[in-house]
């Protein structure tokens, strides 16, 4: 036959006929293992052992189709930063194998009475955690502080006895918001704004994913949003929502987070469908909710979700001409030193702070370059992974102690409870350094 | 509401980088889109202009008379050989003392991991001493779990091209082992750290183990793992250990002189003020007539605007991403550009894997000012391209890939701020 007449009666077939459940085979036929995704692994860099990102993607799912060989433990010693999706240049989803296969192993190898694995479900629901310590949150702060606790912790729990719990606020952001009126009075305040502004602006309305931390323990942060996207003429709305789930994908425990992810979707979902993007100051709650649930989960209304979903900054930074804005201010603040963290980089939103303000008067601001802090969520918060995540952050620790900034600037607050163990800066996160500059100037 | 700049080059490889320097240097608000991380990790670190002119048998020693002789519609055709040098110089200045090669317009030979040589116009100062126009006899090292590099072979194909000195190969241990199929920077890590292990620490360790096999050699070569972060201090450490010259030889991806070079090329854009985004991909664009006023970017869903007076396109060739092909079609996908591909889908490679691949030679179609053009039309007046975008040649074959993505990318990026 020639090569002509072959190609007309060339028929294609369909691989995945029918394809019933999530087949990562695609991705995997992407991978050409020019290693790339390796050389920013920041447990490979420090831990010898660690097979690295290449081996625990596509090699693993490779090796673990026939079903006769099980799971490399060490998956569970991914940190889950996802630098491998940026690194590599074939589209291989890394991200997403590393949380089949972690969840894979913790489910169907990993011990379930083990004192590692309570420790890790502690950490994975932290909601329900958080939840509690603000019930009382003086007391939860002194018990937490105790020299006993942190011991009884470490020996109990596997929690590192070098690390102070975060100190949960006296009132959470939710408590505030509705002493403060809620949605009601922020309708009513964006409204005035935008008539001060001279806009009309029907469509300015935002859902706010305060996720666990801004509520519980920053709530500082989520009250400078507030005032800032108000006083640009913001309605914001706070659905009850749950976890966003990213330390439950972390520790492999992908039913949980199938929950809150459902539930997510379904709040914010319908919040869509009335006109609202939505937002969240934590850059791993924001990764959630636009890459990782997609991937793993098919949830009706999921891609709506996915798609309005923005970081704060950036949401303002494509919607509002904040360079115009920021011209005529004149903030007054310290030196900053501004660490980009790593979920922030893989959904393409670093660099737009320091950018934003390379040219506003009054605002020193150094980036401390392209580092992982080494936190990674719950990963820190172990005991047997304490050493290797401070020899991650140590770069970024360096870079600190070299810049001329005495604060620190980062949006995750992952990463600043990292910076503020490592190197005892005071952190801020830039909607409080926007809403100096914007509102209060 | 679009975020602006004056010129905004799409592509983060060595065309984008430089395309974004050339603009930013004229002082135009310049930002560089780039998707992933550039493929520099693939690339050896080498700069070639122009190794084999078409028809060449054997390495040419001077690209430019080549470059004279080249078709029209050969990139280096439409911006002539004035561009090359000022693309290099745009090189040079960018990577300072890093490379070497610019005192001198002809090519230099340098050592391959297969034991081949090949000619370049500039190479990291750390390739320098393993030069095959240098008489002095040689050692290649290899590491035993260090794939892609076969030193005893590498030397065995050395002699069989006659180098003008000995070569010997030898393998070693690392003093460090590793999970299987590690990557080089492990090795580099090591290295840079230099912790103790048995019998000393890791440098010093690596240095007894050559210096065992080292005969009266003059210089060492090992594969590109030199370290990564405090690479000189490496070099100069087993340089000082072994009493004679340590060079590196460039090795497959992921390639330590590709990462330093990527991380040289950003830290010049960053110093000439050009803006970076990364992490996602422009999509689409919306024009008025033949003009682009926006280009989209998909940021996991949805769409965001950004705006500029000039785009460069330096998004790459059929390898790079910038070409894509299907079935069917072959054609450039953020602008929809049209590539000329014969229309028969054999057609467009060879049964002999080192015969004429049409697909090699797959890119846009471009006028002198490096607009893209289609039946001679140039498709948008604000738009041009640079590097493997532009069909027509093939880098591959003629080792001028990074030679004519500085040059193209110089041309492209000036002009383009030149009309700000």
């Amino acid at each position: 036959m020639s090569k002509q007449a072959e190609s007309e009666t060339f028929d294609p077939v369909d691989l995945f006929p029918d394809a019933t459940e999530m087949d990562l085979r695609p991705g995997v036929d992407k991978c050409d293992k020019n290693g790339n995704c390796e050389t920013v692994c920041p447990v490979a860099e420090v831990n010898e052992d660690f097979p690295g990102p290449k081996f625990q993607g596509p090699e693993q799912w490779r090796l673990t189709r026939k079903g006769d060989i099980e799971f490399d433990e060490s998956v569970d010693k991914c940190l889950n930063c996802m630098r491998c999706d940026t690194a590599c240049t074939n589209d291989v989803p890394l991200g997403q194998m590393h949380n089949v296969a972690r969840a894979n192993y913790v489910k169907n190898q990993k011990s379930h009475a083990s004192r590692e694995y309570l420790r890790n479900k502690m950490l994975a629901n932290y909601g329900t955690l958080g939840k509690l310590g603000s019930m009382m949150p003086r007391i939860s702060n002194t018990v937490f502080g105790l020299g006993a606790t942190r011991w009884l912790n470490e020996k109990l729990l596997g929690f590192p006895s070098e690390r102070s719990f975060p100190d949960f606020a006296t009132q959470t952001f939710r408590g505030w918001w509705s002493d403060r009126g809620g949605d009601a009075t922020s309708t009513e305040r964006a409204r005035e704004a935008r008539e001060a502004r001279g806009e009309t602006g029907e469509d300015k309305k935002v859902a706010f994913f305060h996720g666990c931390y801004a509520n519980y323990h920053q709530t500082e942060v989520a009250k400078s949003m507030v005032r800032l996207y108000e006083s640009l003429g913001y309605e914001i709305a706070v659905p009850e929502q749950s976890c966003c789930g990213t330390p439950m994908f972390a520790n492999g425990m992908l039913e949980d987070a199938r929950g809150v992810a459902e539930g997510n979707v379904d709040t914010f979902g319908s919040l869509v469908e009335d006109g609202y993007d939505l937002i969240a100051t934590c850059t791993s709650c924001s990764m959630a909710l636009r890459k990782e649930y997609p991937e793993l989960f098919d949830i009706d209304g999921i891609e709506d979700v996915a798609s309005h979903m923005f970081d704060a900054v950036e949401y303002l930074r494509v919607n509002e001409d904040l360079e115009a804005e920021l011209a005529g201010a004149d903030v007054d603040f310290p030196a900053m030193t501004y660490h980009a963290p790593c979920h922030g980089e893989v959904m393409g939103v670093e660099g737009i702070v320091t950018e934003l303000f390379a040219d506003v008067d009054g605002v020193e601001l150094e980036d401390t370059g392209d580092v992982c802090c080494g936190l990674a969520g719950t990963y820190g918060w172990k005991a047997e992974k304490y050493d290797d995540s401070m020899e991650i952050g140590a770069e970024m620790f360096e870079a600190f102690e070299e810049a001329p900034g005495e604060v620190a600037l980062t949006e995750c607050p992952m990463c600043s409870a990292q910076i503020e163990h490592g190197t005892g800066y005071e952190v801020k996160h830039p909607m409080e350094l926007l809403e100096t500059a914007l509102v209060e100037s | 509401m679009a975020i602006e700049d004056d010129v905004l080059v799409i592509g983060g490889g060595i065309a984008g980088l430089s395309s974004a320097i050339a603009a930013a240097e004229t002082g135009a608000r310049t930002r560089l889109v780039t998707h992933k991380q550039s493929t520099l990790g693939n690339a050896s670190g080498l700069v070639d202009v122009l190794g084999y002119a078409p028809g060449d048998d054997a390495p040419r020693a001077d690209p430019y008379d080549a470059i004279a002789q080249l078709p029209d519609e050969h990139p280096y055709g439409k911006v002539g050989a004035d561009a090359v040098r000022e693309g290099l110089a745009l090189f040079d200045d960018a990577v300072g003392d890093r490379y070497r090669g610019g005192h001198s317009e002809a090519n230099a030979l340098v050592v391959t991991h297969a034991g081949s040589v090949k000619p370049t116009a500039r190479y990291p100062r750390s390739i320098a001493p393993g030069l095959a126009s240098d008489d002095r006899d040689m050692l290649l090292v290899g590491i035993d779990s260090v794939t892609g590099f076969d030193a005893p072979m590498a030397a065995d194909h050395l002699s069989a091209v006659d180098v003008p000195f000995d070569v010997r190969g030898e393998t070693v241990r690392f003093p460090v082992s590793f999970p299987q199929d590690a990557d080089v920077t492990r090795y580099a890590r090591a290295l840079d750290r230099d912790e103790s292990v048995d019998d000393g620490t890791v440098r010093e360790v690596l240095a007894d183990r050559v210096e065992a096999v080292l005969e009266d050699e003059r210089r060492v070569g090992f594969p590109a793992v030199l370290g990564d972060s405090r690479h000189e201090v490496v070099r100069t450490e087993l340089r000082d250990r072994l009493g004679v010259d340590v060079f590196e030889v460039p090795t497959g991806p992921p390639s330590l002189p590709g990462l330093r070079l990527e991380d040289a090329l950003y830290d010049a854009a960053e110093d000439a003020g050009v803006r970076i985004t990364s992490g996602n991909p422009i999509v689409d664009f919306d024009a008025d007539g033949g003009r682009i006023e926006q280009v989209l970017m998909d940021r996991l869903g949805s769409e965001v605007a950004y705006e500029a007076q000039q785009y460069v396109l330096a998004t790459g060739g059929p390898v790079g991403g910038g070409i894509e092909s299907d079935r069917d079609v072959v054609e450039e996908p953020v602008f929809g550009l049209p590539v000329e591909h014969p229309e028969d889908r054999y057609e467009w490679f060879d049964d002999d894997v080192w015969g004429d691949h049409a697909y090699t030679e797959f890119g846009v179609d471009v006028d002198d000012d490096l607009r893209p053009v289609a039946a001679e039309e140039v498709q948008f007046e604000n738009l041009r391209a640079a590097g493997n975008v532009i069909g027509g040649y093939d880098f591959a074959t003629e080792k001028s890939g990074c030679g004519v993505s500085l040059a193209t990318g110089y041309v492209a990026g000036s002009e383009a701020g030149a009309l700000i």
